[in-house]
């Protein structure tokens, strides 16, 4: 197995809180991590502070095999290598669907435009939106967006893709079609880290489920083994305020 | 009509005058305040010090004020004789302040996860800023901005007390030449309202243009 993401005894204040407390935790190639956990548990933040949207207290990431600096060049060579999904999408809303996806390669990546743009359409039609491809972000509804989004994070052709909630803003009749594009990327083997609150696609894509709270890892194994047999107090606790579904 | 036909030659040179304080004067202050106000967003704290003490030092600055550093101080250190040269740098470089601090006000408006998809993709700083966050920042910041250079093309005649001719300059001359100076002034009044009707206008096309869906 070789690792992509490697997360070692990492800590993260905000002043006095501590909302990561050290957490280590790797992430193989080819892998699907469902990262899951009550509000406040710092699962958003540890997704985050891989490609370092958020700084570390202490600790060492290392993105295939390389230690995350702090700032410059070669902190936006590796964000490159490493594509995020946000809650909220984040689509930049002064550009066509079109130009979100293509703007990565050709700037970042120096991508001749007819190539991008060639690629860009290729992704947005495997994503279902091909058709929108000259509308603006504001034009298309939530679901449409996020899936936007995952192409314009596929379009850098990233060794691993982080999910922050990708569904949480999401209606709920919208939220399939973004779970079902995301259960094809974890088929064709993508590496991925996902914190999300659906357990259903923890079930059917996940490889290993960690559960967190309080800011620490409190549980880690295989969804079927999670689910069914959760260890620790916490976890069962967790599971049983759910709806299952 | 005859304050006007009578001294055409005057009108012209005080009009050209104020035009080019304004032109040039703009060209330094959108491009200086740019480069301030990316500054005081920057990453790095040296910049965002550099900038910071920039815009509290001559913003808290009476425009006159510099015009006195200019016209007095500067010709000594730099060898800079040229009086409408020297106002143009003045008022310039007092602007660019307020440009920067508008700039950044702009900046703030764009929502900061419009950035993190920036950086997540692999932008540095400079690309950030010049894709995704100042063109977004442009279209909040097109009244606000607007009412700067407004501000600043009225400023312009405080290079009057500086012996460089302008619209601010002309009732003096034209007192001499035994014209009334309340007529005079109006005239003045009425060329400056048509020249803000002018960057009204250039304001509703810009906000027009650049607006973004959200």
């Amino acid at each position: 197995m070789i690792p992509v993401i490697e997360v070692e005894h990492v800590n993260k204040h905000y002043g006095e809180f501590h909302a990561l407390k050290d957490i280590s935790l790797t992430v193989s190639k080819g892998e699907v991590v469902v990262v899951i956990g009550p509000s406040g548990s710092g699962k958003s933040t540890l997704c985050r502070t891989i490609n370092r949207l958020e700084t570390i207290t202490d600790g060492e990431i290392r993105i295939d095999g390389n230690v995350l600096p702090k700032e410059g060049k070669g902190l936006a060579k590796l964000r490159a290598d490493v594509g995020m999904v946000f809650q909220s999408f984040n689509l930049f809303a002064h550009k066509t669907i079109l130009e979100n996806v293509m703007i990565g390669p050709i700037q970042v990546k120096k991508i001749p435009k007819a190539e991008a743009a060639e690629d860009a359409r290729r992704l947005l039609d495997r994503v279902g939106v091909g058709h929108q491809a000259d509308k603006y972000p504001a034009q298309l509804s939530g679901g449409q967006q996020q899936r936007v989004a995952i192409a314009r994070a596929l379009a850098m052709k990233p060794k691993a893709l982080l999910f922050d909630e990708p569904t949480s803003a999401l209606d709920p009749e919208m939220i399939n079609e973004v779970l079902d594009v995301m259960i094809e990327l974890a088929k064709e083997g993508m590496t991925m880290v996902v914190v999300t609150h659906e357990m259903g696609f923890a079930r059917k894509a996940a490889d290993r489920v960690v559960f967190m709270a309080d800011g620490e890892i409190v549980e880690e194994s295989t969804p079927d083994e999670f689910f069914t047999n959760p260890q620790t107090s916490r976890a069962q606790d967790f599971l049983s305020k759910l709806i299952t579904n | 009509m005859g304050v006007i036909t009578d001294n055409w030659d005057l009108w012209v040179d005080a009009t050209v005058g104020t035009l080019q304080i304004f032109f040039f004067g703009l060209i330094i202050a959108l491009v200086l305040g740019f480069i301030v106000g990316a500054m005081r967003v920057s990453p790095i704290p040296i910049a965002r010090w550099v900038g910071t003490a920039y815009v509290n030092l001559v913003r808290n600055t009476p425009l006159t004020l510099m015009f006195f550093v200019f016209a007095f101080a500067v010709p000594v250190v730099f060898e800079i004789r040229d009086l409408r040269l020297l106002g143009i740098l003045a008022i310039g470089l007092y602007t660019a302040t307020y440009v920067a601090e508008t700039l950044r006000s702009g900046i703030n408006t764009v929502p900061v996860g419009q950035a993190e998809a920036a950086r997540a993709v692999g932008m540095s700083f400079t690309q950030v800023m010049g894709h995704i966050v100042l063109p977004q920042a442009a279209r909040s910041v097109i009244p606000p901005m607007m009412s700067v250079i407004i501000a600043f093309l009225k400023n312009t005649t405080v290079a009057a007390g500086f012996s460089i001719m302008n619209l601010g300059s002309i009732r003096a001359y034209l007192s001499e030449r035994g014209e009334n100076a309340m007529v005079v002034l109006l005239w003045v009044a009425l060329v400056f309202v048509v020249m803000v009707f002018a960057l009204s206008g250039v304001q509703r096309y810009l906000e027009k243009k650049w607006r973004v869906a959200r």
